[in-house]
Protein backbone atom coordinates (compact mmCIF):
# COMPACT_ATOMS: atom_id res chain seq x y z
CA UNK A 1 0.00 0.00 0.00
CA UNK A 2 1.21 3.44 -0.87
CA UNK A 3 2.34 5.71 1.93
CA UNK A 4 0.35 8.91 2.45
CA UNK A 5 2.21 11.90 1.05
CA UNK A 6 1.84 15.65 1.07
CA UNK A 7 -1.08 15.62 -1.36
CA UNK A 8 -3.16 13.85 1.30
CA UNK A 9 -1.72 15.62 4.35
CA UNK A 10 -2.50 19.20 3.46
CA UNK A 11 -6.09 18.63 2.40
CA UNK A 12 -6.77 16.51 5.48
CA UNK A 13 -5.29 19.19 7.72
CA UNK A 14 -7.30 21.87 5.91
CA UNK A 15 -10.52 19.94 6.56
CA UNK A 16 -9.55 19.37 10.20
CA UNK A 17 -8.96 23.11 10.65
CA UNK A 18 -12.43 23.74 9.26
CA UNK A 19 -13.85 21.18 11.68
CA UNK A 20 -12.08 22.69 14.67
CA UNK A 21 -13.27 26.29 14.14
CA UNK A 22 -16.82 25.79 15.51
CA UNK A 23 -15.49 23.59 18.31
CA UNK A 24 -13.20 26.36 19.50
CA UNK A 25 -15.64 29.22 19.04
CA UNK A 26 -18.57 27.17 20.39
CA UNK A 27 -20.72 29.04 17.90
CA UNK A 28 -23.91 27.14 16.99
CA UNK A 29 -24.32 29.13 13.77
CA UNK A 30 -20.83 28.26 12.57
CA UNK A 31 -21.37 24.67 13.64
CA UNK A 32 -24.52 24.43 11.54
CA UNK A 33 -22.90 25.78 8.40
CA UNK A 34 -19.76 23.68 8.82
CA UNK A 35 -21.93 20.62 9.46
CA UNK A 36 -23.65 21.22 6.12
CA UNK A 37 -20.33 21.75 4.36
CA UNK A 38 -18.97 18.50 5.81
CA UNK A 39 -22.12 16.68 4.73
CA UNK A 40 -21.76 18.04 1.20
CA UNK A 41 -18.08 17.14 1.10
CA UNK A 42 -18.88 13.58 2.13
CA UNK A 43 -21.60 13.29 -0.51
CA UNK A 44 -19.38 14.80 -3.23
CA UNK A 45 -16.39 12.61 -2.40
CA UNK A 46 -18.60 9.50 -2.37
CA UNK A 47 -20.08 10.34 -5.74
CA UNK A 48 -16.55 10.96 -6.99
CA UNK A 49 -15.76 7.24 -6.59
CA UNK A 50 -18.34 6.17 -9.14
CA UNK A 51 -18.57 9.37 -11.22
CA UNK A 52 -15.02 10.67 -11.07
CA UNK A 53 -12.95 7.51 -11.04
CA UNK A 54 -15.20 5.01 -12.78
CA UNK A 55 -16.96 7.40 -15.18
CA UNK A 56 -20.51 6.31 -14.38
CA UNK A 57 -22.85 9.26 -13.92
CA UNK A 58 -25.02 8.24 -10.99
CA UNK A 59 -27.77 10.81 -11.28
CA UNK A 60 -29.98 9.55 -8.49
CA UNK A 61 -27.18 8.98 -6.02
CA UNK A 62 -29.08 10.67 -3.21
CA UNK A 63 -31.14 7.48 -2.93
CA UNK A 64 -28.39 5.91 -0.80
CA UNK A 65 -28.35 8.88 1.53
CA UNK A 66 -32.10 8.45 1.93
CA UNK A 67 -31.91 4.70 2.42
CA UNK A 68 -29.18 5.05 5.05
CA UNK A 69 -31.20 7.79 6.71
CA UNK A 70 -34.36 5.74 6.84
CA UNK A 71 -32.65 2.61 8.14
CA UNK A 72 -30.79 4.51 10.86
CA UNK A 73 -33.84 6.55 11.83
CA UNK A 74 -36.09 3.50 12.00
CA UNK A 75 -33.61 1.49 14.05
CA UNK A 76 -33.44 4.28 16.61
CA UNK A 77 -37.16 5.08 16.44
CA UNK A 78 -38.49 1.54 16.75
CA UNK A 79 -35.74 -0.33 18.60
CA UNK A 80 -33.83 2.38 20.45
CA UNK A 81 -30.54 1.21 18.97
CA UNK A 82 -27.51 3.41 19.59
CA UNK A 83 -26.84 5.97 16.84
CA UNK A 84 -23.33 4.76 16.04
CA UNK A 85 -24.45 1.16 15.57
CA UNK A 86 -27.57 2.25 13.70
CA UNK A 87 -25.73 4.51 11.28
CA UNK A 88 -23.20 1.80 10.45
CA UNK A 89 -26.03 -0.63 9.77
CA UNK A 90 -27.68 2.11 7.67
CA UNK A 91 -24.51 2.61 5.63
CA UNK A 92 -23.99 -1.12 5.13
CA UNK A 93 -27.61 -1.52 4.12
CA UNK A 94 -27.28 1.25 1.52
CA UNK A 95 -24.08 -0.38 0.25
CA UNK A 96 -25.78 -3.78 0.01
CA UNK A 97 -28.68 -2.30 -1.95
CA UNK A 98 -26.21 -0.55 -4.25
CA UNK A 99 -24.34 -3.79 -4.81
CA UNK A 100 -27.43 -5.75 -5.76
CA UNK A 101 -28.90 -3.00 -7.92
CA UNK A 102 -25.49 -2.54 -9.49
CA UNK A 103 -25.59 -6.09 -10.83
CA UNK A 104 -28.44 -4.97 -13.06
CA UNK A 105 -27.93 -1.29 -13.83
CA UNK A 106 -24.14 -1.25 -14.13
CA UNK A 107 -24.56 -3.16 -17.38
CA UNK A 108 -25.96 0.04 -18.83
CA UNK A 109 -23.61 2.70 -20.08
CA UNK A 110 -23.65 6.45 -20.45
CA UNK A 111 -27.02 8.18 -20.43
CA UNK A 112 -28.88 4.90 -19.94
CA UNK A 113 -27.16 4.32 -16.63
CA UNK A 114 -27.86 7.90 -15.54
CA UNK A 115 -31.56 7.53 -16.36
CA UNK A 116 -31.74 4.19 -14.58
CA UNK A 117 -30.33 5.73 -11.40
CA UNK A 118 -32.97 8.46 -11.48
CA UNK A 119 -35.53 5.69 -11.85
CA UNK A 120 -34.13 3.91 -8.81
CA UNK A 121 -34.38 7.06 -6.70
CA UNK A 122 -37.95 7.77 -7.77
CA UNK A 123 -38.98 4.15 -7.30
CA UNK A 124 -37.58 4.01 -3.78
CA UNK A 125 -39.24 7.32 -2.97
CA UNK A 126 -42.61 6.01 -4.20
CA UNK A 127 -42.10 2.81 -2.22
CA UNK A 128 -41.33 4.64 1.02
CA UNK A 129 -44.26 7.01 0.42
CA UNK A 130 -46.52 3.99 0.52
CA UNK A 131 -44.88 2.12 3.37
CA UNK A 132 -47.06 3.07 6.29
CA UNK A 133 -44.93 0.99 8.67
CA UNK A 134 -42.20 3.63 8.43
CA UNK A 135 -44.49 6.62 8.34
CA UNK A 136 -45.47 6.71 4.67
CA UNK A 137 -45.56 10.15 3.08
CA UNK A 138 -45.68 11.91 6.43
CA UNK A 139 -42.45 10.41 7.63
CA UNK A 140 -41.28 9.84 11.17
CA UNK A 141 -40.60 12.28 14.01
CA UNK A 142 -38.41 11.68 17.03
CA UNK A 143 -39.76 12.34 20.45
CA UNK A 144 -37.35 14.75 22.13
CA UNK A 145 -36.72 12.04 24.76
CA UNK A 146 -34.75 10.06 22.18
CA UNK A 147 -31.88 12.48 22.71
CA UNK A 148 -31.79 11.84 26.47
CA UNK A 149 -29.71 8.75 25.82
CA UNK A 150 -27.05 11.07 24.35
CA UNK A 151 -27.10 13.59 27.18
CA UNK A 152 -29.79 15.88 25.83
CA UNK A 153 -30.47 17.53 22.48
CA UNK A 154 -27.52 19.92 22.62
CA UNK A 155 -25.05 17.12 23.23
CA UNK A 156 -26.68 14.99 20.57
CA UNK A 157 -26.13 17.75 18.03
CA UNK A 158 -22.48 17.99 18.97
CA UNK A 159 -22.20 14.21 18.73
CA UNK A 160 -23.66 14.36 15.22
CA UNK A 161 -21.13 17.03 14.37
CA UNK A 162 -18.19 14.92 15.55
CA UNK A 163 -19.49 11.82 13.77
CA UNK A 164 -19.86 13.76 10.53
CA UNK A 165 -16.31 15.07 11.01
CA UNK A 166 -14.97 11.57 11.43
CA UNK A 167 -16.91 10.41 8.38
CA UNK A 168 -15.57 13.11 6.07
CA UNK A 169 -11.99 12.39 7.13
CA UNK A 170 -12.47 8.67 6.46
CA UNK A 171 -14.15 9.36 3.12
CA UNK A 172 -11.31 11.67 2.14
CA UNK A 173 -8.61 9.14 3.02
CA UNK A 174 -10.48 6.34 1.23
CA UNK A 175 -10.75 8.55 -1.86
CA UNK A 176 -7.02 9.20 -1.83
CA UNK A 177 -6.15 5.55 -1.38
CA UNK A 178 -8.47 4.51 -4.19
CA UNK A 179 -6.83 7.00 -6.51
CA UNK A 180 -3.36 5.75 -5.60
CA UNK A 181 -4.14 2.03 -5.73
CA UNK A 182 -4.32 -0.70 -8.30
CA UNK A 183 -8.08 -0.72 -7.72
CA UNK A 184 -8.20 2.95 -8.68
CA UNK A 185 -6.09 2.36 -11.78
CA UNK A 186 -8.56 -0.33 -12.83
CA UNK A 187 -11.49 2.04 -12.24
CA UNK A 188 -9.86 4.78 -14.29
CA UNK A 189 -9.19 2.30 -17.09
CA UNK A 190 -12.93 1.54 -17.07
CA UNK A 191 -13.70 5.26 -17.17
CA UNK A 192 -11.46 5.82 -20.18
CA UNK A 193 -12.51 2.80 -22.23
CA UNK A 194 -14.40 -0.07 -20.70
CA UNK A 195 -13.88 -2.40 -23.67
CA UNK A 196 -10.14 -1.82 -23.58
CA UNK A 197 -10.09 -2.31 -19.81
CA UNK A 198 -11.68 -5.74 -19.93
CA UNK A 199 -9.27 -6.88 -22.66
CA UNK A 200 -6.39 -5.64 -20.51
CA UNK A 201 -7.57 -7.98 -17.77
CA UNK A 202 -9.66 -5.71 -15.53
CA UNK A 203 -12.58 -7.60 -14.01
CA UNK A 204 -14.84 -4.71 -14.95
CA UNK A 205 -18.01 -6.11 -13.44
CA UNK A 206 -16.46 -6.72 -10.05
CA UNK A 207 -14.66 -3.38 -10.03
CA UNK A 208 -17.73 -1.39 -11.01
CA UNK A 209 -19.85 -3.13 -8.37
CA UNK A 210 -17.26 -2.49 -5.67
CA UNK A 211 -16.93 1.16 -6.64
CA UNK A 212 -20.69 1.62 -6.68
CA UNK A 213 -21.00 -0.09 -3.32
CA UNK A 214 -18.32 2.11 -1.74
CA UNK A 215 -19.87 5.23 -3.20
CA UNK A 216 -23.18 4.28 -1.51
CA UNK A 217 -21.68 3.37 1.88
CA UNK A 218 -20.62 6.86 2.99
CA UNK A 219 -23.79 8.68 1.89
CA UNK A 220 -25.75 5.99 3.76
CA UNK A 221 -23.91 6.76 6.99
CA UNK A 222 -24.13 10.52 6.33
CA UNK A 223 -27.89 10.23 5.87
CA UNK A 224 -28.14 8.42 9.19
CA UNK A 225 -26.28 11.17 11.02
CA UNK A 226 -28.14 13.98 9.26
CA UNK A 227 -31.64 12.69 9.94
CA UNK A 228 -30.80 11.76 13.51
CA UNK A 229 -29.78 15.35 14.10
CA UNK A 230 -32.76 16.59 12.10
CA UNK A 231 -35.20 14.67 14.31
CA UNK A 232 -37.49 14.01 11.40
CA UNK A 233 -37.33 12.10 8.13
CA UNK A 234 -39.75 12.10 5.23
CA UNK A 235 -39.51 10.85 1.65
CA UNK A 236 -39.38 14.35 0.15
CA UNK A 237 -36.27 15.22 2.17
CA UNK A 238 -34.59 11.87 2.00
CA UNK A 239 -34.89 11.26 -1.74
CA UNK A 240 -34.72 14.83 -2.99
CA UNK A 241 -33.55 14.64 -6.62
CA UNK A 242 -32.27 18.23 -6.53
CA UNK A 243 -29.71 17.14 -3.94
CA UNK A 244 -28.46 14.56 -6.45
CA UNK A 245 -27.92 17.28 -8.99
CA UNK A 246 -26.16 19.37 -6.37
CA UNK A 247 -23.79 16.46 -5.72
CA UNK A 248 -22.92 16.23 -9.40
CA UNK A 249 -22.48 19.99 -9.49
CA UNK A 250 -20.01 19.95 -6.60
CA UNK A 251 -17.93 17.17 -8.15
CA UNK A 252 -17.86 18.84 -11.57
CA UNK A 253 -17.08 22.27 -10.13
CA UNK A 254 -14.13 21.06 -8.08
CA UNK A 255 -12.83 18.55 -10.60
CA UNK A 256 -14.03 15.00 -11.07
CA UNK A 257 -11.56 12.20 -10.51
CA UNK A 258 -9.43 14.33 -8.18
CA UNK A 259 -9.38 14.08 -4.38
CA UNK A 260 -9.22 17.79 -3.62
CA UNK A 261 -11.78 18.75 -6.25
CA UNK A 262 -14.98 17.47 -4.61
CA UNK A 263 -13.87 18.92 -1.26
CA UNK A 264 -13.33 22.34 -2.79
CA UNK A 265 -16.45 22.01 -4.94
CA UNK A 266 -18.59 21.28 -1.87
CA UNK A 267 -17.13 24.22 0.02
CA UNK A 268 -17.59 26.67 -2.82
CA UNK A 269 -21.06 25.40 -3.62
CA UNK A 270 -22.27 25.67 -0.03
CA UNK A 271 -20.94 29.23 0.22
CA UNK A 272 -22.54 30.28 -3.07
CA UNK A 273 -25.81 28.68 -2.06
CA UNK A 274 -25.71 30.34 1.34
CA UNK A 275 -25.07 33.77 -0.15
CA UNK A 276 -27.79 33.37 -2.74
CA UNK A 277 -30.30 32.09 -0.22
CA UNK A 278 -30.01 35.10 2.08
CA UNK A 279 -30.23 37.51 -0.83
CA UNK A 280 -33.91 38.41 -1.34
CA UNK A 281 -33.43 38.79 -5.08
CA UNK A 282 -31.87 35.38 -5.66
CA UNK A 283 -33.28 33.19 -2.93
CA UNK A 284 -35.58 31.29 -5.27
CA UNK A 285 -33.08 31.23 -8.08
CA UNK A 286 -30.08 29.46 -6.58
CA UNK A 287 -30.77 26.21 -8.40
CA UNK A 288 -31.18 28.07 -11.68
CA UNK A 289 -27.90 29.91 -11.14
CA UNK A 290 -26.16 26.66 -10.22
CA UNK A 291 -27.49 25.20 -13.45
CA UNK A 292 -26.02 28.02 -15.51
CA UNK A 293 -22.69 27.71 -13.70
CA UNK A 294 -22.68 23.95 -14.31
CA UNK A 295 -23.29 24.55 -18.00
CA UNK A 296 -20.39 27.00 -18.12
CA UNK A 297 -18.09 24.54 -16.32
CA UNK A 298 -18.93 21.71 -18.69
CA UNK A 299 -18.40 23.99 -21.69
CA UNK A 300 -15.26 25.86 -20.69
CA UNK A 301 -13.61 24.01 -17.82
CA UNK A 302 -14.70 20.38 -18.13
CA UNK A 303 -12.04 19.14 -15.74
CA UNK A 304 -13.20 21.48 -12.95
CA UNK A 305 -11.17 23.93 -10.87
CA UNK A 306 -8.60 21.44 -9.58
CA UNK A 307 -8.41 19.62 -12.90
CA UNK A 308 -7.78 22.93 -14.65
CA UNK A 309 -5.03 23.92 -12.24
CA UNK A 310 -3.39 20.50 -12.57
CA UNK A 311 -3.46 20.75 -16.35
CA UNK A 312 -1.96 24.23 -16.45
CA UNK A 313 0.71 23.92 -13.78
CA UNK A 314 2.61 20.67 -14.11
CA UNK A 315 4.78 21.32 -11.06
CA UNK A 316 1.80 21.42 -8.75
CA UNK A 317 0.55 17.93 -9.67
CA UNK A 318 2.62 16.20 -7.03
CA UNK A 319 1.01 18.28 -4.30
CA UNK A 320 -2.60 18.32 -5.40
CA UNK A 321 -4.38 15.11 -6.14
CA UNK B 1 1.25 -26.58 -29.08
CA UNK B 2 0.08 -23.38 -27.44
CA UNK B 3 -3.24 -22.76 -29.16
CA UNK B 4 -5.72 -25.05 -30.80
CA UNK B 5 -8.78 -23.70 -32.57
CA UNK B 6 -11.29 -26.45 -33.41
CA UNK B 7 -14.17 -25.99 -35.84
CA UNK B 8 -15.02 -22.55 -34.58
CA UNK B 9 -18.20 -20.99 -35.99
CA UNK B 10 -19.44 -17.51 -35.14
CA UNK B 11 -22.63 -16.06 -36.58
CA UNK B 12 -24.09 -12.58 -36.39
CA UNK B 13 -27.73 -13.12 -37.25
CA UNK B 14 -27.67 -14.63 -40.73
CA UNK B 15 -24.08 -13.69 -41.40
CA UNK B 16 -21.52 -16.41 -40.84
CA UNK B 17 -18.45 -14.47 -39.72
CA UNK B 18 -16.40 -17.58 -39.00
CA UNK B 19 -17.18 -20.89 -40.62
CA UNK B 20 -15.68 -24.02 -39.03
CA UNK B 21 -12.22 -22.55 -38.70
CA UNK B 22 -9.56 -24.91 -37.34
CA UNK B 23 -5.84 -24.49 -36.91
CA UNK B 24 -3.08 -24.97 -34.38
CA UNK B 25 -0.26 -22.76 -33.28
CA UNK B 26 3.14 -23.94 -32.06
CA UNK B 27 5.07 -22.22 -29.32
CA UNK B 28 7.43 -19.53 -30.59
CA UNK B 29 5.79 -19.28 -33.99
CA UNK B 30 4.72 -16.15 -35.84
CA UNK B 31 1.43 -16.91 -37.57
CA UNK B 32 0.11 -14.43 -40.10
CA UNK B 33 -3.62 -14.08 -40.77
CA UNK B 34 -4.57 -12.52 -44.07
CA UNK B 35 -7.72 -12.16 -46.09
CA UNK B 36 -9.82 -9.52 -47.83
CA UNK B 37 -11.82 -6.99 -45.82
CA UNK B 38 -14.67 -8.62 -43.96
CA UNK B 39 -13.10 -12.07 -44.12
CA UNK B 40 -13.47 -12.56 -40.37
CA UNK B 41 -9.91 -11.92 -39.22
CA UNK B 42 -10.74 -9.52 -36.41
CA UNK B 43 -13.73 -11.68 -35.44
CA UNK B 44 -11.31 -14.58 -35.07
CA UNK B 45 -9.26 -12.48 -32.64
CA UNK B 46 -12.38 -11.43 -30.78
CA UNK B 47 -13.43 -15.05 -30.40
CA UNK B 48 -10.02 -16.09 -29.12
CA UNK B 49 -9.98 -13.18 -26.62
CA UNK B 50 -13.47 -13.88 -25.36
CA UNK B 51 -15.13 -10.71 -26.65
CA UNK B 52 -17.51 -13.01 -28.54
CA UNK B 53 -18.20 -16.59 -27.65
CA UNK B 54 -18.45 -18.91 -30.65
CA UNK B 55 -21.66 -20.80 -31.47
CA UNK B 56 -19.74 -23.96 -32.24
CA UNK B 57 -16.27 -25.30 -31.70
CA UNK B 58 -13.64 -25.08 -29.03
CA UNK B 59 -10.55 -23.04 -28.32
CA UNK B 60 -7.80 -24.66 -26.26
CA UNK B 61 -5.01 -22.46 -24.94
CA UNK B 62 -2.10 -24.13 -23.12
CA UNK B 63 -4.27 -27.18 -22.43
CA UNK B 64 -7.09 -25.07 -20.96
CA UNK B 65 -10.46 -24.86 -22.69
CA UNK B 66 -11.06 -21.10 -22.88
CA UNK B 67 -14.20 -21.20 -25.05
CA UNK B 68 -16.72 -18.72 -23.67
CA UNK B 69 -14.57 -17.44 -20.80
CA UNK B 70 -14.84 -13.68 -20.14
CA UNK B 71 -12.06 -11.60 -21.73
CA UNK B 72 -10.33 -10.62 -18.48
CA UNK B 73 -9.88 -14.26 -17.49
CA UNK B 74 -8.39 -15.11 -20.87
CA UNK B 75 -6.00 -12.18 -20.54
CA UNK B 76 -4.85 -13.47 -17.17
CA UNK B 77 -4.18 -16.89 -18.67
CA UNK B 78 -1.65 -15.19 -20.93
CA UNK B 79 -3.26 -13.92 -24.13
CA UNK B 80 -2.84 -10.23 -24.93
CA UNK B 81 -3.99 -8.30 -27.98
CA UNK B 82 -3.80 -4.98 -29.71
CA UNK B 83 -6.74 -3.35 -31.44
CA UNK B 84 -6.98 -2.38 -35.06
CA UNK B 85 -8.69 0.85 -34.01
CA UNK B 86 -6.47 1.98 -31.17
CA UNK B 87 -8.06 2.24 -27.73
CA UNK B 88 -5.79 4.43 -25.63
CA UNK B 89 -6.93 5.42 -22.13
CA UNK B 90 -6.80 9.09 -23.09
CA UNK B 91 -6.79 10.83 -19.72
CA UNK B 92 -4.16 8.57 -18.22
CA UNK B 93 -0.46 9.01 -18.91
CA UNK B 94 1.35 6.74 -21.33
CA UNK B 95 3.06 5.04 -18.42
CA UNK B 96 -0.22 4.51 -16.56
CA UNK B 97 -1.70 2.98 -19.71
CA UNK B 98 1.09 0.43 -19.81
CA UNK B 99 0.81 -0.13 -16.06
CA UNK B 100 -2.82 -1.15 -16.52
CA UNK B 101 -1.58 -3.88 -18.85
CA UNK B 102 1.05 -5.00 -16.35
CA UNK B 103 -1.21 -4.83 -13.29
CA UNK B 104 -4.07 -6.86 -14.68
CA UNK B 105 -2.25 -9.15 -17.11
CA UNK B 106 -0.80 -12.60 -16.70
CA UNK B 107 1.47 -11.68 -13.79
CA UNK B 108 -1.27 -9.67 -12.03
CA UNK B 109 1.32 -7.62 -10.22
CA UNK B 110 1.16 -4.67 -7.83
CA UNK B 111 1.62 -1.02 -8.81
CA UNK B 112 5.31 -0.74 -7.98
CA UNK B 113 6.37 -3.80 -9.98
CA UNK B 114 4.06 -2.67 -12.77
CA UNK B 115 5.81 0.67 -12.94
CA UNK B 116 9.18 -1.02 -13.45
CA UNK B 117 7.78 -3.32 -16.13
CA UNK B 118 6.11 -0.35 -17.83
CA UNK B 119 9.38 1.57 -18.00
CA UNK B 120 11.15 -1.40 -19.56
CA UNK B 121 8.43 -2.01 -22.13
CA UNK B 122 8.19 1.65 -23.08
CA UNK B 123 11.90 1.57 -23.74
CA UNK B 124 11.47 -1.47 -26.01
CA UNK B 125 8.82 0.18 -28.17
CA UNK B 126 10.57 3.56 -28.14
CA UNK B 127 8.07 5.60 -26.15
CA UNK B 128 10.26 6.26 -23.14
CA UNK B 129 10.39 10.03 -23.64
CA UNK B 130 6.63 10.15 -23.90
CA UNK B 131 5.88 8.24 -20.70
CA UNK B 132 4.55 11.19 -18.66
CA UNK B 133 2.39 12.54 -21.50
CA UNK B 134 -1.36 11.93 -21.56
CA UNK B 135 -2.07 9.08 -23.96
CA UNK B 136 -4.65 11.18 -25.81
CA UNK B 137 -1.89 13.56 -26.89
CA UNK B 138 0.07 10.91 -28.84
CA UNK B 139 -0.03 10.75 -32.63
CA UNK B 140 -1.37 7.68 -34.41
CA UNK B 141 1.90 5.74 -34.89
CA UNK B 142 2.72 6.38 -31.24
CA UNK B 143 -0.72 5.18 -30.19
CA UNK B 144 -0.10 1.98 -32.15
CA UNK B 145 3.13 1.48 -30.28
CA UNK B 146 1.31 2.19 -27.02
CA UNK B 147 -1.20 -0.57 -27.86
CA UNK B 148 1.71 -2.92 -28.36
CA UNK B 149 3.44 -1.78 -25.16
CA UNK B 150 0.28 -2.30 -23.12
CA UNK B 151 -0.19 -5.79 -24.50
CA UNK B 152 3.46 -6.67 -23.88
CA UNK B 153 3.38 -5.37 -20.33
CA UNK B 154 0.88 -8.04 -19.43
CA UNK B 155 3.71 -10.52 -20.14
CA UNK B 156 1.64 -12.77 -22.41
CA UNK B 157 2.65 -16.10 -23.83
CA UNK B 158 0.46 -15.47 -26.87
CA UNK B 159 0.22 -12.04 -28.47
CA UNK B 160 -2.46 -11.13 -31.00
CA UNK B 161 -1.54 -8.16 -33.18
CA UNK B 162 -4.35 -6.61 -35.19
CA UNK B 163 -2.88 -4.45 -37.99
CA UNK B 164 -0.11 -2.86 -35.98
CA UNK B 165 1.62 -1.83 -39.21
CA UNK B 166 -1.30 -0.03 -40.83
CA UNK B 167 -0.74 3.69 -41.23
CA UNK B 168 2.99 3.54 -40.56
CA UNK B 169 5.58 4.81 -43.05
CA UNK B 170 8.17 2.36 -44.46
CA UNK B 171 10.80 3.30 -41.90
CA UNK B 172 8.35 2.84 -39.03
CA UNK B 173 7.23 -0.48 -40.53
CA UNK B 174 10.73 -1.88 -40.53
CA UNK B 175 11.27 -0.65 -36.96
CA UNK B 176 8.03 -2.29 -35.86
CA UNK B 177 9.02 -5.55 -37.57
CA UNK B 178 12.28 -5.47 -35.63
CA UNK B 179 10.31 -5.06 -32.41
CA UNK B 180 8.00 -7.94 -33.33
CA UNK B 181 10.95 -10.24 -34.03
CA UNK B 182 12.54 -9.23 -30.75
CA UNK B 183 9.33 -10.10 -28.91
CA UNK B 184 9.26 -13.52 -30.56
CA UNK B 185 12.90 -14.13 -29.66
CA UNK B 186 11.91 -13.53 -26.05
CA UNK B 187 9.66 -16.58 -26.28
CA UNK B 188 6.30 -15.01 -27.07
CA UNK B 189 4.13 -16.70 -29.67
CA UNK B 190 2.56 -14.23 -32.08
CA UNK B 191 -0.52 -14.20 -34.28
CA UNK B 192 -0.84 -11.19 -36.51
CA UNK B 193 -3.39 -9.77 -38.88
CA UNK B 194 -1.88 -7.59 -41.55
CA UNK B 195 -2.70 -6.10 -44.92
CA UNK B 196 0.85 -5.12 -45.78
CA UNK B 197 1.72 -8.19 -47.82
CA UNK B 198 5.46 -7.80 -48.16
CA UNK B 199 5.77 -7.23 -44.42
CA UNK B 200 3.68 -10.18 -43.31
CA UNK B 201 5.20 -12.52 -45.89
CA UNK B 202 8.57 -11.48 -44.61
CA UNK B 203 8.00 -11.89 -40.88
CA UNK B 204 5.61 -14.88 -40.63
CA UNK B 205 6.63 -18.51 -40.28
CA UNK B 206 3.24 -19.63 -41.49
CA UNK B 207 0.17 -17.97 -42.94
CA UNK B 208 -3.55 -18.66 -42.78
CA UNK B 209 -5.89 -17.14 -45.33
CA UNK B 210 -9.51 -16.42 -44.48
CA UNK B 211 -12.24 -15.57 -46.95
CA UNK B 212 -15.93 -15.19 -46.11
CA UNK B 213 -15.23 -16.62 -42.68
CA UNK B 214 -13.65 -19.85 -43.91
CA UNK B 215 -10.03 -20.89 -43.97
CA UNK B 216 -9.11 -21.24 -47.64
CA UNK B 217 -5.39 -21.80 -47.39
CA UNK B 218 -2.61 -22.43 -44.91
CA UNK B 219 1.13 -22.84 -45.31
CA UNK B 220 4.47 -21.16 -45.68
CA UNK B 221 4.32 -17.60 -47.02
CA UNK B 222 5.57 -18.50 -50.51
CA UNK B 223 3.14 -21.43 -50.83
CA UNK B 224 0.23 -19.23 -49.84
CA UNK B 225 1.27 -16.41 -52.13
CA UNK B 226 1.17 -18.72 -55.13
CA UNK B 227 -2.06 -20.45 -54.21
CA UNK B 228 -4.62 -19.63 -56.93
CA UNK B 229 -7.51 -19.70 -54.43
CA UNK B 230 -5.85 -17.01 -52.36
CA UNK B 231 -5.15 -14.84 -55.33
CA UNK B 232 -8.71 -15.23 -56.50
CA UNK B 233 -10.02 -14.22 -53.09
CA UNK B 234 -8.00 -11.06 -53.19
CA UNK B 235 -8.17 -10.02 -56.79
CA UNK B 236 -10.78 -12.08 -58.58
CA UNK B 237 -8.73 -13.10 -61.62
CA UNK B 238 -5.87 -15.45 -60.66
CA UNK B 239 -3.88 -15.04 -63.87
CA UNK B 240 -3.85 -11.28 -63.72
CA UNK B 241 -3.02 -11.34 -60.04
CA UNK B 242 -0.05 -13.65 -60.53
CA UNK B 243 1.34 -11.25 -63.08
CA UNK B 244 0.95 -8.35 -60.71
CA UNK B 245 2.53 -10.23 -57.85
CA UNK B 246 5.55 -11.15 -59.95
CA UNK B 247 6.01 -7.57 -61.00
CA UNK B 248 6.03 -6.47 -57.39
CA UNK B 249 8.75 -9.04 -56.86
Amino acid sequence: MKKPDISLWWITIAVIVLIVIPVVTKSPILRESVFLILLYMTLALSLNIILGYTGYVSFGHIVYYGIGGYVTFSLIYFYGINLIVAMIIGGLFAAAIAYSLGQAILKLRGAYFAIATIGVNEAVKALVNNLDAIGGAEGLYFNIKVYNAYGGAENAIWLSYYLMSALIIITLIVNWYIKKSKFGLGLMAIREDEDAAIILGVDTRKYKSLAYMLSALFPGIAGGIFFFKNGNIEPENAFHLVKSIEMIFMVMLGGFGTVTGPVLGALVYERIRGLLLINPLFKNLHIAISGVVLLLIVLFMPSGIIGYVREKIAKIRRYIE
Amino acid sequence: MILKVENVTKRFGGLVALNKVSFTLEKGEILGIIGPNGAGKTTLFNVICGVYSPEEGRIIFSDVDITGLPPFKITRLGIARTHQVVKPLNDLTVKENVMVGACFGKSYMGLEDAEKIAEGVLDTVGLKERSELLAGKLNVPEKKRLELARALASQPTLLLLDEVLAGLNPLEVSKMLEVIRKIRDNGVTIMMIEHLMHAIMNVSDRIIVLDYGAKIAEGKPEEVANNPKVIEAYLGDPDLALKLLKKEG
